[in-house]
Order: structure tokens, then C-alpha cells, then sequence
């Protein structure tokens, strides 16, 4: 199968706008016709969910969540990118599609990311008209701040809370959906198998969580918002449910997945503190606007911070990226962090982070500006450590926080199984091999709000009038046994050791030879002790409950199953990206002052994974990237 | 690194919605400053699942205080003893060796409980579905900066937005009551000028649903003691101001005959 991307002709500013014009319509009368499948509710889900509704569709959305506002979406803190250039410093529609594509590496694909930069604008306004209460001038009027990667101030946001209040901002318009009738919520369900059928996505099988039920939906097209797979890595800034299920189910259908080895390390976390540890919690990037970063100079420096005077702290990023300084992208600052603490340079009590210290920006601004900038996330990091930023300097150090690989999409946001569709986190195609700060949420919501509404309409325009496969179907009855199947493996297994022992294994194995810096040998080493967890797990995983009730234990194995899985090809598209790029940082491939060295010669393409079958080697599938309007070079922040 | 702690657990267990359930003491001896309560939690689900027994079902997922999923009562206080924290955040540093901490789930009419501490809040989206939004279908949007909003007027609708919907507000009212959560989603809305429009109907509708499934509000205060984003009781004020007014705009708008 070749992989076609679907992308238009014509001049890139034009592609949009020619691409919506040559679509199909379904007209306004037929849209109640068609029923559309949307799994999550985070920004994409939710957003995609709540225009469908308005647009007429009939629309089931299923969240694994009590209700759809816990999505992980809600976590996202910083802020949201638009080119609006409302604080008139130089931005625009083409530099944010440069920002964006420079910070991805040069791995992303043009069309698609001008289409992102054009559609930003849009969102701001929908935002402010839902009431999403963004930060503003004393004038009235929108305030913005500068984040990573880029030289103009670009992002909106609401505290520190911009995710949050986005979500809930799609989440109401879907919840005036529901009300309406057009959007039916099913929530505290689980979807654990896509459905296809004729080679097109029929539906999917789901597990009720409270009764255990399995049961399947159907329809005319399935959209996937299920966010991305940071915590295969186990520690990771991720909700402790958030997983890989329903896109490695689709892929075991015969999706691709795309890109599984970019994925993105976040500078500004704070430490691990212990053995315990469940989680690893963000601290907004935006911190690094004031915060400055820096270790002692001399290695096993032991003393507070304020003792230590400044001829002997080392500001390494001002120091080696004096254009970017504290600013550069996220790839960059966390390499540069380990470098440090690898270095004997850590601080805290496990010499296991570095400073973010706010001594300056508190001197010149005064300690009411910081707080009102910051304050709830330096309340958040007093609870966790029990440090008082405002007088000590944060500890930070970076962690596994967001997946720019994902289920590969066409040009309409459509996998290589037509009918599936794919948005925001859970697809791969806007960020390259680096996500820039804020884009996550303006690529969730643009996918939700201003493409798929669009695209999905080309895709069912030609079945009007073709009922959906029915849940009788032979297909459907399949998919339901392999569920109830693997649901009894799971609980017959009666082994020693919980699902969570596993994927803490897993992450260990992840984090040491597929993290923030890889090489071939720790990728094959990685890649066979993936293998033999996997074989432990299915022989030594213990699940007690039943599978006809409420069962986080099972719950939690069958993901861990799936992540066992995937972390495979995780490390196979590593090892077989002989390159750095973005976020993807392979030993054997630097340049003399440790900078990533590209391929653009051999590796200017998306790898998209075909599977074959556990235990068989996946097939690649290339998909060349193109570039008409900007040219390859060497991203510099210094 | 600071000394670990020896804590003794008294949990609610619960086999199901209609099911008897009873405390189960837990002995913890090692508990670390360092750790979350919900890592605590962590830890004796370890344990039990080693010993072959049932672990404890508990809500729970960003575990930053953002996503509302978890939140138990310790010792009879919602999200447990530090103010404006929600349980995620609760770190053990704030209890002394040898305390007894008693854990149970929310305790209200409104809400079942589905499972050991989890339980089930599905009636606070009905509330938001019956009017917590401002109707704006995708597109028809303005330019943002066309809705000027002065800035004290934002940071009061944000201090409203805060809300996490974790339900302590109700689990720490005396008569169960959802005032303070449907107040904060009606007091973002109501004061922003893009709520403005379906002000009055937004208020009717929200109250009316929220009636439906919870208490009275007879001004205890304890929501706010207990809410872990400290959003303020004066948005239940707010909320019966609306009320009052949206009932004499309803009463004028039947009069006009309006259809």
C-alpha cells in the first residue's frame, strides 16, 4: 500500500481554502443521516464532538472518565499559540508556520502546519465567544506572553490553567450538544477494539467499566481523539490513565502509526523523590519567560543555593544560547539539563535536578507581578516539595510529558483505514520531531473545531443512505470474543506480580535506553528486554476482581498489555532513525559541540509502521516530506 | 532525607452501589513525607494485591489538583486538612507518626457510591448541559478583541472558572447541596458579556436542574472550607441575586406573551 497524503496542489497559502472548496457537502437536511463515533473528550474529542452535534450529525463521544472534563487536556497549563499579532511584534500567519516547522526539525509536513498556523486565529475567537475567561490588559483587550522556540508573543492564556479552561470550553458547547439530543455522552466506557469492515472502520468494541460489559457501537466513521502515549515511559507528566489502547488496537487493525520514536521530553518538571513515586508534575514552561536556569559550577557543590555566590553558578543556556537563552525549545533545554546533572552538577538532596531560580525577576518586578503570574504553579510546587520558591530556587529536571508520534493521517486528518479518523495528540502530524510550547492545544483545537467538521463531510457525502454495519455483523461478534478473551487471560493469569510492577519495569527500560538521549546498542538492549517483560507479564501478572464489575486492576493490565506492545515499536523506529532531529537524539549522530546532526539526505521522511503480527517485524512505510517554502538548515538558538 | 511515618488507615470498603460496606484497618509502617496521599494509597494497593486480596477502588488521574477525578474524606474533612488542596496534593508531610486517619468516600444523596471510594457525580453535568454554556456554534465567532472585558471583570469570571467539579462542595454541606458548583459555573458565565444574552434563562435553568438532584443551601460555608480551588461563597450570593431577577425578567418576558 503506498501512502497517499492527500495534500493539494496549489500554492500553500491557498491549499485550505482550494481543498474546502473542491470537497463534497452534505447538505444541512442529510447530516442527521450520518453517525459519527468520537472516542475522548479532551480538547479534540470534545471540540470535534460539539461541532458535529451543531452541524446536525448524530454523534455517540465515549470518554473512560466519570465526565468528559477530566480529559487530560485540562492539565495543560501554559497557554494556547494564534498569529493574530495583536501585540503587532513582527507575527503572522507565515511565522508561525516557520516557528513551527523550524521547532519540529524540519520533520513535519508543510501543508498541514500552514493549515494549523491559518486556523490559530480562528480558535481565539471561538474561545473568547464560549466565555473562556483568557488573561487580559487593563484596557480590556487579550494579553499574550512569548514561550519556547519563538521570538514574538504569540500565546494566550488563563493563568496557568489555559488547558483547562479550553476544555471546559468545548466541553460546554458539547454539553449544549447532549442536551439538544445530538450528542449522546457514554462515559465510564472504555473503548478496547476498533472495528473494520470491508477495509473500513465499522465501529468499535467497548467495555462498560462499572458493569463490565462488552458491547460494540457502529457507524459511519470513527474518530479517534485519545490523546498520546507518554506514559509507556511510566513516569511521565501524563494522568495516570491516559494510554495507548485505542490507537494500538486501531493499529493492530491495520492503521499506521507514525513517528512512534518522537516524543517529547520536558525541561521544567519537578524531581523524583522516592521509590514511591506515581507521577512526575509539569511546571509550566512559561516559567522560563522570567525563571533563570543554572547549577554550581564546581560538581557536588553542596551548599544552599544562596550561599553559592554568582562567579560561581553556571547559567549554562544564557551561556551557550545567548540568542534564546532560557527560551530555547524543549528539545534543547532538556538535553542540556541531563548534560548537567550527568555531570555531577545536579542539586536537591538526589542531586537530581537543576535550578530555576526567580531571585532576579522578583528583585526587578517586584514579588506581586511573579505571584500574579505564576502563583498557582508556584503554590502547586510548595505542596509537592514543601519549598517556597518565592526564597529558594525551584529544583527542576525533565520528564517524558507529550508524544509527538501517532496514528498516521492523510491531508483530512484520515488514517490509511478510511472512516478512521484521527486528531490532536493521538495523530502525528503537525509537530515534526519537537512540539513548540502552546501548540498542543492549538493543534487539538484546531483539528476539532475547523478541520474535521470540514473533512469527515468529503469522507461520508458519498454513503448517503448506506445504513451503518450492523453490531450483528460477523465482524462485530469477532471483535467482542477477542475482547472477552483477552479480558479473561488477563484475570485467569493468577501470577505474583501487579500490573504496575510491569509498566514501572517497562519505564525503567524506556527511560534508560529510549529516553532523552539513544543509541543503537541500548535500542536493541531495550528492545529485547521489552520482550521478556512481556513474556513475564502475560505468565506473572496478577489481577484480582472480576471482569463483570468495577476493576481498576484490570483496567490498568490491559493497558499495560498494549503498552508492552507498542513500546516495542517505539524503540524500532528509534533504532531505525539513523538521525537527530527534534526530540529524537541519537549518540552517534552529533556534531563536535554535541548539537543534533539531521539527515535530511535519508531521513526527510515520515515513518509510518505497518503491523504484522507479535513477534514479526513491522513494515515501513515512507511517506517523503516535501519542502516547497522553506529550506532545510541547521536550527540554531544560539 | 526526613524520617518516615507510621500511619494506621481506616477505609471504606464497599463491594458495590447497593452493597453493605464497613472500615477495613490498614497498618502502614513506612509511609514517606515525600509522598502524596493518593501514593499512600498507591503503596497499601501494592500490598494488598500481593496478598492476594482486592485492592481499594479510588477516582483519580492527573494527580495535580487540575482534572477534579479524586477526592475522599480524612477525618471526616473533604481532600483531608490543608486549605484549597485537593487530595492529589495532600502530602504526607502534613501528618505526624502514629496518627489514624479515617478514609471514606463522598457521602451525599446525590451522589452513589459505585465502589469503595469512588463514586458516581454524573448529576453536576446535568447541570452544566442545562445551560452552562454560552451558545456559539463553531464559526460564528467575532474577533476576539472585539469583546473588550475589562480586566477585574476577567480575573472574577477566572476566580469562578477555577472550579475543578471534584464535588467537595457537596460531600462537605451538612444538606448535600451543589450551590457552590453551580454558582461558579453560573458566575463565570453571568458576568462576562458573552454570557449576557442568555443570562436570565442560563440562571432559571441551572438552579432548577441543580434542584432536582441536590439539597437546600442554608449557608453553612463549609463548601467553601472545603473546596479545594478556594472559590468563594460570595458566588452563591451572586447566584441568588441572578435568581431573584431572572424570575422577574421571566414573569415580565410571559406577560409580552412572548411564544
Amino acid at each position: 500500500m503506498t501512502l497517499d497524503s492527500r495534500i493539494p496542489t496549489g500554492p500553500l497559502a491557498d491549499k485550505w481554502d482550494e481543498h474546502r472548496f473542491s470537497m463534497k457537502l452534505v447538505n444541512p437536511a442529510n447530516k442527521r443521516k450520518f453517525e459519527i463515533i468520537v472516542v475522548g473528550t479532551g480538547l479534540a474529542g470534545a471540540s470535534a464532538a460539539a461541532t458535529f452535534g451543531e452541524l446536525g450529525y448524530r454523534v455517540k463521544v465515549i470518554t473512560f472518565h466519570d465526565t468528559p472534563r477530566r480529559a487530560h487536556s485540562i492539565a495543560a497549563q501554559g497557554g494556547i499559540n494564534a498569529a493574530k499579532n495583536y501585540q503587532n511584534d513582527g507575527d503572522s500567519i507565515r511565522r508561525l508556520f516557520y516557528d513551527t516547522i523550524k521547532g519540529g526539525d524540519y520533520r513535519a509536513r508543510e501543508a498541514n502546519v500552514y493549515r494549523l498556523a491559518q486556523v490559530s486565529v480562528n480558535i481565539i475567537d471561538q474561545c473568547v465567544a464560549q466565555g473562556v475567561p483568557f488573561a487580559r490588559e487593563y484596557g480590556g483587550l487579550l494579553e499574550n506572553r512569548s514561550f519556547g522556540g519563538a521570538q514574538v508573543s504569540r500565546t494566550f492564556y488563563a493563568r496557568g490553567q489555559t488547558g483547562q479552561q479550553l476544555l471546559l470550553g468545548a466541553y460546554q458547547a458539547m454539553a449544549r450538544q447532549i442536551a439538544l439530543g445530538n450528542v449522546e455522552l457514554i462515559n465510564r466506557t472504555e473503548m478496547l477494539e476498533l472495528v473494520v469492515k470491508d477495509g473500513r472502520a465499522a465501529g468499535i468494541v467497548c467495555r462498560d467499566l462499572i458493569t463490565g460489559e462488552v458491547f460494540s457501537l457502529s457507524a459511519h466513521a470513527v474518530v479517534l481523539a485519545t490523546g498520546g502515549y507518554a506514559n509507556v515511559f511510566f513516569l511521565s507528566t501524563n494522568a495516570k490513565n491516559s494510554n495507548a489502547t485505542a490507537a494500538w488496537r486501531a493499529t493492530r487493525q491495520g492503521a499506521y502509526f507514525a513517528n512512534p520514536c518522537y516524543t517529547q521530553i520536558h525541561p521544567t518538571c519537578i524531581p523524583t523523590s522516592g521509590d514511591f513515586q506515581s507521577k512526575l508534575t509539569l511546571m509550566s514552561e512559561s516559567l522560563r519567560n522570567d525563571g533563570r536556569i543554572w547549577v554550581p559550577a564546581r560538581p557536588g557543590d553542596n551548599r544552599p543555593a544562596a550561599d553559592i555566590p554568582e562567579s560561581e553558578r553556571e547559567y549554562y543556556l544564557e551561556k551557550r544560547y545567548p540568542t534564546f537563552g532560557n527560551l530555547v525549545p524543549r528539545d534543547v533545554a532538556s538535553r542540556n539539563a541531563k548534560k548537567q546533572v550527568d555531570a555531577g552538577r545536579g542539586v536537591g538532596v538526589r542531586k537530581n535536578g537543576v535550578y530555576l531560580d526567580f531571585a532576579d525577576p522578583i528583585g526587578r518586578l517586584g514579588r506581586k507581578v511573579i505571584e500574579e503570574r505564576y502563583g498557582n504553579l508556584f503554590q502547586m510546587y510548595e505542596r509537592i516539595t514543601g519549598e517556597d520558591p518565592y526564597t529558594v530556587p525551584m529544583r527542576i529536571y525533565p520528564a517524558s510529558h507529550y508524544a509527538m508520534g501517532g496514528l498516521w493521517v492523510d491531508y483530512n486528518l484520515m488514517s490509511n483505514v478510511p472512516g478512521l479518523f484521527v486528531l490532536g495528540e493521538a495523530n502525528f502530524s503537525d509537530h515534526g520531531a519537537n512540539r513548540l510550547g502552546a501548540s498542543a492545544l492549538m493543534q487539538g483545537l484546531a483539528d476539532g473545531y475547523f478541520v474535521i467538521p470540514y473533512t469527515i463531510g468529503a469522507y461520508l457525502a458519498p454513503q448517503l443512505n448506506e445504513s451503518p454495519v450492523s453490531t450483528d455483523d460477523p465482524a462485530f461478534s469477532a471483535a467482542e470474543a477477542g475482547v472477552n478473551d483477552r479480558v479473561k487471560a488477563l484475570l485467569s493469569a493468577k501470577g505474583t506480580k501487579s500490573a504496575d510492577y510491569f509498566h514501572r519495569e517497562l519505564g525503567k527500560v524506556l527511560w534508560d535506553d529510549c529516553g532523552m538521549a539513544r543509541n543503537e546498542a541500548g535500542l536493541t538492549r531495550a528492545l529485547s528486554n521489552i520482550k521478556a517483560i512481556r513474556e513475564e507479564f502475560h505468565k506473572d501478572v496478577r489481577v484480582l476482581g472480576e471482569g463483570n464489575s468495577f476493576n481498576q486492576s484490570l483496567e490498568k493490565a490491559g493497558r499495560v498489555a498494549d503498552f508492552l506492545e507498542f513500546a516495542e515499536l517505539l524503540c524500532t523506529d528509534a533504532r531505525n532513525r539513523n538521525e537527530s532531529c527534534g526530540a529524537h537524539f541519537r549518540e552517534e549522530y552529533q556534531t563536535e559541540d554535541g548539537e543534533a546532526r539531521r539527515d535530511d539526505e535519508n531521513y526527510a521522511y515520515v515513518a509510518a509502521w505497518e503491523w504484522q503480527g507479535a513477534g514479526n517485524a513491522p513494515t515501513l512505510h515512507k511517506e517523503d516530506l516535501v519542502f516547497e517554502n522553506v529550506q532545510f538548515a541547521t536550527r540554531s538558538y544560539k | 532525607m526526613p524520617e518516615n511515618i507510621h500511619l494506621k488507615l481506616e477505609i471504606w470498603r464497599q463491594a458495590g452501589t447497593d452493597l453493605p460496606g464497613q472500615f477495613v484497618t490498614y497498618d502502614v509502617p513506612d509511609v514517606s513525607p515525600e509522598m502524596s496521599f493518593l501514593e499512600v494509597l498507591d503503596v497499601v494497593n501494592e500490598r494488598l494485591n500481593a496478598e492476594g486480596k482486592e485492592p481499594i477502588a479510588f477516582d483519580h488521574d492527573c494527580r495535580e489538583g487540575i482534572c477534579g477525578s479524586c477526592g475522599v474524606m480524612i477525618n471526616g474533612q473533604a481532600h483531608g486538612p490543608e486549605r484549597g488542596t485537593a487530595t492529589c496534593q495532600l502530602h504526607m508531610r502534613k501528618f505526624n507518626d502514629g496518627d489514624t486517619l479515617t478514609v471514606e468516600p463522598w457521602r451525599a444523596a446525590a451522589f452513589p457510591i459505585i465502589k469503595d471510594l469512588s463514586v458516581d457525580r454524573s448529576p453536576l453535568d446535568r447541570i452544566v448541559e442545562a445551560g452552562g454554556y454560552v451558545t456559539v456554534a463553531t464559526g460564528s465567532a467575532p474577533d476576539a478583541n472585539l469583546i473588550p472585558v475589562p480586566k477585574p471583570v476577567a480575573d472574577t469570571a477566572m476566580d469562578a472558572a477555577a472550579c475543578i467539579g471534584c464535588g467537595a462542595c457537596v460531600a462537605a454541606c451538612p444538606n448535600g447541596a451543589a450551590q457552590l458548583f453551580t454558582s461558579a459555573k453560573l458566575q463565570h458565565l453571568n458576568l462576562l458579556p458573552q454570557g449576557q444574552a442568555e443570562r436570565w434563562d442560563r440562571t432559571i435553568a441551572m438552579v432548577g436542574k441543580m434542584e432536582e438532584f441536590f439539597g437546600s443551601c442554608t449557608n453553612h460555608g463549609e463548601c467553601q472550607e472545603a473546596c479545594p480551588k478556594e472559590i468563594s461563597i460570595d458566588f452563591i450570593a451572586l447566584l441568588n441575586r441572578d435568581y431573584v431577577r431572572a424570575q422577574m425578567k421571566q414573569r415580565r418576558l410571559v406577560g409580552q406573551k412572548f411564544p
